[in-house]
């Protein structure tokens, strides 16, 4: 066992749990952030993805050990309040999810895009950097709409600060 | 997973002490693989040493003619590099490819090129670059360094700590990635030195892991074209064949993918 001191969400916490314990099952189990989701046991599916220290990561591939000390946001940390993120608004404008399973990962995935990218973001990028989240429903046709939509909803959100 | 105990090293020296302390202890760099593989239960380490926090493994420095890639660095941010992008476009590309971009922002070119997968990229870039791979005991030429499927020269407890890379004249590097975990089902790296040698290193092909590629290697010294490439023959003997394709259809990638490569190379 080892006590992990992290701030998620903003929020500081300290977690007793052991060693082999992935950073989605602290967050999950420990924290009761179930907003992180596990579609697969092979690090594949993206369901899982949170950003630790800025970076969208893939919180079943890490160990909790690893993100002690670390900044971790989850889907939970998004929203301000009542008001989604500009990226949450745009997926369910573009109707970008259908049983929404996948829904936090690849909201995660995207804006750490959106935050890479910038302005610079088109349609074949998306694509690209969206690989390593998968949808079983949607056929990504709207999942990119929305990150493109987002794209342009944050940079005026950004241009108006 | 089963249990294991998890350490964070604070220096390379750290690092050793601790592995000599577990009984079957394994370094922990970015865990893209690794952690996959506990998960599986086809690993089971009694200590997982974790090198991702060590300062003096991360980070890229230029030197007289090539650059230096300390062996922490993530695929990330070797991909995003000023100095790569400048010194060698193409060994910033290759990192732009690996896996997705997760992935990228936690797997490291060290552990990487430790595991040796044989459908890994980093192995090509460096074989086909001729770079030298130092470690916390010596350092380890290309050639001599990687020794078939997940085997490389390193002896246990052995840590990469840099890899070198010398500038070249032209390099190019193509894939035909795997459309599910975007591993290389064939990827080839093409280098021309400044003194006009010729090296080209294919992943994802070979049963004994990553190669070089003899043939187009001499096609290529001669004229550095991609229809220098056409008429080499590439044998098929010795080459992976699986449920994605056959030896004979991963020789033709081969021969494609340097094609690709050399143009993508100018």
């Amino acid at each position: 066992m080892s006590t992990i001191k992290l701030t998620v969400n903003g929020r500081a916490v300290s977690v007793d749990v052991e060693d082999r314990t992935l950073l989605v099952h602290l967050l999950r189990e420990n924290l009761n952030l179930t907003g992180t989701h596990i579609g697969c046991d092979t690090s594949q599916c993206g369901a899982c993805v949170v950003h630790v220290d800025g970076r969208a990561v893939k919180s079943c591939t890490m160990l909790a050990g690893q993100a002690a000390g670390s900044n971790v946001t989850t889907i939970e940390g998004l929203a301000k309040g009542d008001e989604l993120h500009p990226m949450q608004a745009a997926f369910r404008d573009n109707h970008g999810l259908q049983c929404g399973y996948c829904t936090p990962g690849m909201i995660m995935s995207a804006v750490d895009i959106v935050h890479r990218h910038g302005g610079k973001l088109d349609e074949e990028t998306v694509r690209h950097e969206l690989e390593g989240n998968i949808c079983r429903c949607t056929g990504y046709h709207n999942i990119v709409k929305a990150v493109l939509d987002a794209a342009s909803r944050m940079k005026v959100a950004q241009a108006a600060e | 997973m089963y249990e294991t105990t998890y350490h964070r090293a604070s220096s390379v020296d750290d690092a050793v002490a601790l592995f000599g302390k577990g009984t079957e202890a394994k370094f922990l760099a970015g865990g893209q693989t690794l952690l996959p593989v506990m998960k599986q239960r086809l690993a089971a380490p009694s200590d997982v040493i974790d090198l991702s926090k060590v300062k003096e493994l991360i980070g890229i420095e230029p030197t007289g003619d090539g650059i230096v890639v300390r062996a922490a660095t993530t695929h990330y941010d070797v991909a995003t590099s000023n100095v790569v992008q400048k010194a060698i476009p193409a060994l910033a590309h290759l990192a732009s490819l690996i896996g997705d971009p997760a992935v990228r922002h936690r797997g490291t070119i060290g552990g990487s090129l430790a595991n040796n997968d044989p459908a890994a990229d980093y192995p090509a870039a460096v074989l086909a670059l001729g770079a030298t791979i130092k470690t916390n005991k010596r350092t380890i030429a290309a050639d001599d360094f990687f020794k078939g499927l997940f085997a490389t020269a390193l002896e246990d407890g052995e840590i990469i700590t840099a890899v070198s890379f010398p500038v070249q004249a032209k390099a190019g590097y193509a894939k035909f990635p795997n459309p599910a975990s975007r591993f290389a089902l064939t990827g080839v790296f093409v280098a021309r030195t400044p003194a006009g040698d010729v090296r080209v290193a294919a992943t994802g092909a070979s049963q004994s892991g990553v190669m070089r590629v003899g043939p187009i290697e001499a096609a290529l010294k001669a004229n550095w074209s991609a229809g220098a490439i056409d008429g080499v023959t590439i044998p098929s003997a010795g080459l992976l064949a699986d449920i994605h394709g056959s030896a004979a259809y991963r020789a033709n990638l081969i021969k494609v993918m340097a094609q690709r490569a050399v143009i993508t190379a100018g």
